[in-house]
């Protein structure tokens, strides 16, 4: 009988397949390398230059194609390059973008290109809710080529990012302090493979007008810009709480990132996406005024993690386009670079951390290599980006795709030591965790941090003293309307929310604006789904997804639904605990589970989606479109 | 205890090996001599697709003529790409009869330039005079070719394109299991996406013309 490297029985023809392209990897690595003498010497390249098919010269091992193969990069020696830092965006003067930004579309025609200047279609709704137009911070984001480093050991990246960088800079924004991002599409030239070159940008989280959203299908095309007006209003300014909002729905860590229909995955793999943080009167930035959480940028630090495949051949970025499980890389990257360092100083630090997948679902922990059993707790602030009521002391923090969470670690009584960030969930395809968790230092690690920067003083809050941040608004209103939604697969391999395929053209229902609504949401067998709702931020009632449970901190989570129950960390089937008990916009749908959410759609209209973001899902169209309007429809099941 | 057999023992060490080769932590690789040097120089995105994804192949259409799969099928054109058999009682006759609404569509818009290919998953049976009646009972409009080939070729390309599915056990049960997805793709600009075969045929119209460059800024 013969096995492949998950165990699974596989033919005899596939086992010799598997086998010849890890002798043909094993053979590269030991001829030391991949460089085009000694392909050559081998054998393996012609002299017209093409490789010779074998399998495993393609950056999946298991002959090239889909089917979840495991990619095989090329080695890179870890914690050489430090993390990288995102530069903060900066305005530029209203004068400098011409043409001038209009509340209408721009629909003129631009002689130097043939298109319209804007790819906009609708007008921004919230200059007659009385907010200032033009805005008064402009910004320029120029969605470009670049050639980025991820490491010393692999070619210049050809990447597309927010102004040619990967991640995007930083946004610094302000609630009261509305902006206007004028986006420019530039991208142009040959894509390597992948990416394309036509974009939409979504502000994920973001409580925003559906023109300003980044819905998929607002689209623009190289050689056009799209204005998107940012309100930083918080939810209720047009609703239940007039006229500001209520600041219990503050939000704090956003990301941005492209959403162009059934390309999105590849143009956020390519490197659109970047982190937009915003800041109020509590969650200052500055830790001697508010919350007194740690000062961005010196102690508060943003952190995008990503897994990727690079080609063993051209040692450059590399996409599975034909997958459609998801993709698993085997490169783990931290702000853009493979594997980075950190230096800290032993003080409290917040890290914002963000899994941008593309697949992968992490559960990420604290590891001191030398002290493997070490009780390395930390302090949980935010899920999704919202601040908790409270901080909880967790072991560690599970995030799937698009999934957010603020965390305070306390390195102060850590001088001199090196620790890591480690993912320990196993994964071994595109369609969900196992559920193992494996032990520590045994899983991947993402990032170094070595405690070696000098005293400093620290006048951030201890979160032990059980600092009071924002309270979760009510979910006692009555729904006006409650839907289930059912998250499935035919057997052709559709995907198909309540037995019906996506239709970008069409609403599939109708909201009913500054209405109360709850969602169940349901999943098939065998795969787990990262869901994600525009506009409205929703609360998990129950149902909500826990730590994956592991044997380190016990088994006080493990309940008998397996890794669905949670403890004081999550929840299984009941109500929701801990961390989350929160604000969320992505809730983890696992294999057969039912989560139930509060929403409320308020103050704007339009088109928004419901997708799921493991992206590969997503481009293969495991979404659905809704609308918000004044009038809306009562189906319990759309 | 069983004997253990030659094969066995040669799975049990392709096992270990392959967990090494694909590290999923890099600190276990040793540290080399590596530079950026050793690489081989970068591919257009085309030539990077074609070498990874599309072997030519040489494959049979319903009428009979031999062609190969990416020097006459894909190369320089725009294309859309399902899989299908004749006898299927599944969802591939409801994919064909909705793809040729779409292609229809595609037609009254003037774009009339797209290739349309359906790859049988059962090449022993599907001949290319069943795969013409095929054609024939769905009526479909010109540039549309059904496509048989000795069966080790439609293997190989059913694996690239990846419509497999990653349980070997399901996957020879069902060669059909992903034929749900239609691949489009635009082969000299290397765009590539898919779309459900079973969609609403004026939006799966509407995907398939993203591809085509003059239509790089039609809304929605």
């Amino acid at each position: 009988m013969d096995y492949n490297s998950l165990g699974e029985k596989v033919s005899r023809a596939r086992f010799k397949d598997m086998y010849n392209a890890f002798r043909n990897r094993q053979e590269l690595i030991k001829a030391g390398l991949m460089n085009r003498r000694s392909l050559f010497k081998m054998g393996l390249l012609s002299s017209t230059g093409y490789l010779l098919a074998k399998n495993g010269l393609s950056a999946w091992a298991y002959g090239g194609g889909g089917g979840g193969g495991q990619c095989a990069s090329p080695a890179t020696t870890p914690f050489t390059l430090n993390l990288p830092i995102m530069p903060t965006k900066q305005p530029v003067a209203l004068s400098s973008l011409t043409p001038a930004p209009q509340i209408n579309p721009n629909t003129a025609i631009n002689p130097a290109t043939g298109l319209a200047y804007e790819g906009r279609t609708r007008a921004h709704q919230a200059p007659p809710l009385g907010f200032p137009f033009p805005a008064p911070t402009v910004y320029q984001v120029t969605q470009r080529a670049g050639l980025v480093t991820m490491s010393n050991q692999l070619p210049q990246q050809p990447i597309w990012g927010f102004d040619g960088i990967s991640p995007g800079p930083t946004y610094v924004a302000q609630y009261g302090a509305p902006i206007l991002v004028r986006n420019v599409n530039s991208l142009v030239g040959d894509n390597s493979g992948f990416g394309f070159p036509s974009v939409t940008t979504h502000l994920h989280n973001a409580h925003n007008p559906s023109e300003s959203d980044g819905f998929p299908q607002d689209f623009f095309a190289s050689g056009q810009y799209y204005d998107q007006y940012y309100p930083n209003v918080l939810a209720g300014f047009n609703s239940t709480n007039l006229p500001n909002g209520d600041v219990n729905e503050s939000l704090s860590t956003l990301w941005y990132h492209d959403h162009r229909v059934d390309f999105t995955s590849q143009n956020v793999y390519k490197g659109l996406a970047g982190f937009y943080l915003l800041f109020n009167q509590f969650d200052t930035g500055n830790e001697t005024t508010g919350f007194r959480l740690p000062t961005f940028p010196d102690y508060d630090i943003p952190m995008m993690f990503a897994d990727k495949c690079f080609d063993p051949v051209t040692g450059l970025l590399a996409f599975d386009t034909f997958n459609l499980d998801g993709i698993l890389g085997d490169k783990f990257l931290v702000n853009g670079v493979i594997q980075p360092v950190l230096h800290v100083h032993p003080r409290r630090y917040r890290f914002r951390w963000l899994n941008t997948g593309p697949s992968r679902f992490q559960q990420i922990y604290l590891t001191d290599l030398n002290n493997l059993g070490a009780n390395n707790q930390f302090w949980q602030i935010s899920n999704d980006g919202n601040l908790l009521p409270t901080p909880i002391q967790v072991p560690a923090v599970a995030l799937g795709v698009a999934e957010r969470a603020d965390v305070i670690l306390d390195f102060t009584q850590l001088a001199g030591k090196t620790l890591y960030l480690e993912n320990r969930l196993e994964q071994t395809n595109g369609r969900g965790p196992t559920g193992n968790v494996k032990a520590a230092g045994q899983g991947n690690l993402l990032l170094r941090i070595v405690v070696d920067l000098p005293q400093v003083a620290d006048n951030s809050v201890n979160p032990a003293t059980a600092p009071a941040y924002y309270a979760l608004p009510s979910t006692a209103a009555t729904p006006r309307v409650q839907r289930s939604f059912k998250f499935d697969q035919t057997r052709d391999g559709e995907w198909t929310i309540n037995d019906q395929f996506f239709d970008g053209l069409h609403p599939r229902f109708t909201v009913q604006k500054n209405s109360v609504e709850t969602w169940s949401l349901s999943g098939g067998r065998d795969w787990e789904h990262p869901i994600h709702i525009h506009m409205e931020e929703f609360q998990i009632l129950q149902g909500a997804a826990g730590l994956y449970p592991d044997s380190q901190y016990g088994g006080t989570w493990g309940g008998s639904s397996g890794w669905r129950s949670g403890g004081s960390w999550g929840s299984g089937g009941g109500a929701s605990t801990g961390v989350n008990k929160s604000r969320k916009d992505v809730v983890r749908v696992t294999s057969r589970g039912d989560v139930k959410v509060f929403f409320r759609f308020r103050d704007w209209v339009g088109p928004y989606p419901m997708h799921c973001h493991n992206i590969i899902h997503e481009d293969h169209a495991m979404m659905i479109r809704f609308d918000i309007a004044v009038n809306g429809d009562t189906n319990s099941r759309p | 205890m069983s004997s253990v057999t030659r094969r066995g023992l040669l799975a049990v060490s392709a096992l270990l090996p392959l967990a090494r080769v694909l590290p999923a932590r890099g600190c276990e690789v040793p540290a080399g001599p590596q530079t950026a040097g050793p690489f081989a120089p970068p591919l257009s995105g085309r030539e990077m697709m074609r070498r990874r994804y599309f072997p030519d192949v040489v494959l049979t259409t319903h009428e009979g003529k031999q062609v190969r799969f990416y020097e006459d099928l894909l190369k320089d054109k725009i294309v859309v790409l399902n899989l299908m058999y004749a006898n299927c009682q599944g969802a591939c006759p409801v994919i064909t009869a909705n793809l040729a609404r779409v292609q229809k569509i595609l037609i009254e818009q003037g774009k009339r330039n797209i290739s349309f290919y359906s790859l049988t998953v059962k090449p022993e049976e599907d001949t290319p005079e069943k795969l013409n009646a095929y054609a024939e009972m769905h009526n479909v409009g010109p540039g549309w070719k059904f496509l048989t080939g000795k069966p080790a070729d439609v293997e190989l390309l059913r694996s690239k394109l990846g419509f497999v599915d990653i349980k070997p056990q399901v996957d020879q049960n069902d060669r059909a299991s992903h034929s749900g997805m239609v691949r489009f793709g635009n082969e000299p600009q290397a765009w590539w996406a898919a779309c459900q075969g079973q969609a609403n045929p004026e939006w799966i119209a509407r995907e398939i013309s993203y591809v085509i460059p003059a239509e790089r800024a039609a809304a929605g």
